[in-house]
């Protein structure tokens, strides 16, 4: 009883430098966990998206941009696959699944890409999850200008079955270039948290034969989306288009082309990881700053309480036991930081890549960071309360006669 | 209840050298016993005092309290000690400003065996007319209520002994003289020896028997002892 009263009465006494001192840990505690959690999530989500697909292959170039482009539903295409390239890998005997896109079109600036029925029927978008209508819609009818609709564009444009629309060509929106053809909704797809949601999907031929498009590229694909019956035809196959031949690239595995991706940017997280314990250190030293610097105000008090019999043990955790205290008004009000910060990078995240993070996703750094913070509240507490441990009683216990 | 014997304290001067503060032979103090020592400022009361409540270390000699020999104790145990048997009354009162009257008296007890009481820190402060002040801070109170909060505070831990420090130095002789009628009483009642320093001679002429400090602080040539109420 006496312990918390002390401390509570003291963090009253000094309820700025307290608030203040607070909060900067809770700045610390939430650009940590935000740190760590977007990195671990985005990871885990990118990584998770790729387990759909082993492979995709299209024109000779870059692995990483075709696995983005055909994907990811990011970056520009970096050429077309022609329709013999593309039966050839759907018909070979090592080949599951091959699923066409064609990109090139959009609708205010959100993608669209032409595809098969294949794509939503025959394939799981993540191990177990396959994708879903929301009810009243249907799959497009290949012959026809119809579209299904991600989650995402379906929100933000608020597109609904029967809403009918007119593309623009090209990846990026320009208003003076819209086709003329006419695209009726006729399916919403259910949430996947993958880039599916930021997707227009229409029917393959609508991509390759919209009007205005080249009538040489009618029959072309953008790329193609390949599932192995076997990992060693992945093997097999690099070495048939990576190697021996040159005008197609196959991108496999894809899972491990989006792991060199996160090592290549590996850096970013590392500094803003650095920037985090920066942080967390700074705030660390504020503990120790506003307790310190509180101290000579407090030597009266405290030589009033060792003269009430307390023993210097009992001042020392009194002081450690605010710092503490501060550590914890932190770490929770860190956690409050860490679900607005966390909230504002994933719908970022969310909008650029359709990646969606979760930010009640269980993680033990979420329970660590916490404590870690109240431990270095602790810590700052030290050399203030060794200096509260020191103080003499006598001289502070003024005036004397 | 109170006994001293050759206690020495010196301290360490600007320039190095050492100068000795309390020599004092002998003095003792009876259980439920009143005591006043007259004495100047600088004259090295407050030393004594806080040799008495074991605040500093005696560099020899003995300051026994109800029976424990306070001097061979280590500081931890003569903060126990000083928690359990003594109630000090400061001449600035030494109240916590950030804390309530009530639980300035509650902490008076909270470091003994006692334990806090709110209770009983009720009583004491209704005791001293202070029941309808109990969550004011020390500064929303007069400098008499102050006075009379630390009196409560002072006997929170049903001290065998209290020591007050010019408790009226503060006041003005109205005050001065209830603050002093209001210590001696609360003492009275609870059974606690009072040994009070002053150098108010209104306040000393309350106790026939009041000693000089000097003649009992150097030079060590006789046992004093501590006059009765």
């Amino acid at each position: 009883m006496t312990l918390p009263l002390i401390v509570y009465r003291s963090l009253r006494q000094h309820a700025l430098s307290t608030l203040v001192t607070a909060a900067s840990i809770a700045l610390a505690c939430g650009l940590l966990l935000t740190v760590w959690m977007v990195r671990v999530q985005t990871q885990s989500a990118f990584v998770d998206t790729t387990t759909a697909f082993d492979a995709v292959l299209g024109a000779r170039g870059s692995k990483l941009q075709l696995v983005l482009n055909a994907i990811f539903n990011l970056e520009a295409s970096p050429g077309n696959v022609s329709a013999a390239d593309y039966q050839a890998i759907k018909r070979h005997p090592a080949v599951k699944t091959a699923i066409p896109i064609a990109v090139g079109d959009n609708y205010f600036g959100w993608r669209i890409v032409g595809t098969v029925p294949e794509l939503f029927t025959g394939v799981q978008y993540a191990r177990g999850k396959s994708y879903a209508l929301v009810s009243g819609g249907r799959l497009f009818d290949p012959e026809k200008r119809e579209a299904v609709v991600g989650a995402f564009v379906a929100r933000r444009l608020a597109l609904k079955v029967g809403d009918t629309f007119k593309p623009y060509h090209g990846l990026a929106f320009n208003p003076n270039e819209q086709h003329d053809d006419v695209y009726t909704v006729v399916g919403l797809l259910a949430p996947t948290n993958t880039p599916a949601d930021r997707v227009i999907w229409i029917p393959i031929e609508g991509v390759q034969t919209m009007a205005g498009h080249d009538p040489a590229a009618a029959t072309q694909v953008s790329a193609v989306l390949v599932q192995f019956r076997a990992p060693a035809a992945g093997m097999m196959l690099d070495v048939k288009y990576n190697r021996q031949g040159d005008r197609l690239t196959l991108a496999y595995p894809v899972g491990s082309i989006i792991a060199d991706l996160f090592s290549k940017i590996g850096w970013l997280d590392q500094v803003l990881a650095i920037v985090a314990y920066l942080v967390a250190l700074v705030a660390g030293a504020s503990v120790l700053a506003s307790i310190y610097a509180s101290m000579n105000a407090r030597r009266r008090d405290i030589a009033i309480l060792r003269s009430l019999g307390a023993r210097r043990c009992t001042v020392f955790g009194a002081v450690i036991a605010e710092a503490a205290v501060i550590g914890t008004l932190g770490a929770v009000a860190g956690l409050a930081v860490y679900v607005g910060l966390f909230g504002g990078v994933a719908g970022v995240i969310r909008a650029q890549t359709g990646v969606a993070l979760d930010v009640v996703h269980w993680h033990p750094v979420v329970v660590l960071c916490p404590l870690g913070m109240i431990a270095l509240g602790a810590l700052g507490g030290v050399v203030p309360a060794w200096k509260a441990y020191r103080t003499p009683v006598a001289e502070n216990l003024a005036p004397s006669s | 209840m109170l006994s001293i014997n050759t206690l020495c304290k010196s301290f360490v001067t600007p320039e190095g050298g050492s100068a000795l503060i309390v020599d004092v032979c002998a003095f003792t103090l009876a259980a439920g016993e009143q005591a006043a020592l007259r004495g100047e400022s600088g004259s090295g009361k407050t030393t004594f005092l806080h040799l008495i409540a074991g605040i500093l270390a005696a560099d020899s000699g003995r300051v026994e309290i109800d029976g424990v020999n306070m001097t061979a104790l280590g500081e931890a145990r003569r903060d126990r000690l000083r928690a359990e048997k003594i109630g000090y009354i400061f001449q600035t009162f030494n109240l916590l400003q950030g804390f309530t009257v009530l639980e300035n008296v509650v902490l008076g007890m909270s470091f003994g065996r006692i334990g806090a009481d709110r209770g009983r820190a009720r009583e004491l402060l209704a005791r001293v007319g202070l029941g309808h002040r109990l969550d004011h801070y020390p500064r929303q109170l007069s400098t008499g209520q102050q006075q009379r909060v630390a009196v409560a505070r002072a006997l929170a831990n049903r001290p065998k002994l209290v020591l007050a420090d010019e408790p009226t130095g503060n006041l003005d002789r109205k005050h001065a003289r209830e603050a002093l009628a209001l210590i001696r009483e609360t003492c009275r009642e609870s059974g606690s020896a009072l040994l009070l320093v002053s150098h108010d001679e209104e306040v000393l002429a309350q106790f026939p028997g009041a000693l000089d400090f000097a003649a009992i602080n150097r030079p060590p040539v006789a046992a004093a002892t501590g006059g009765a109420a």
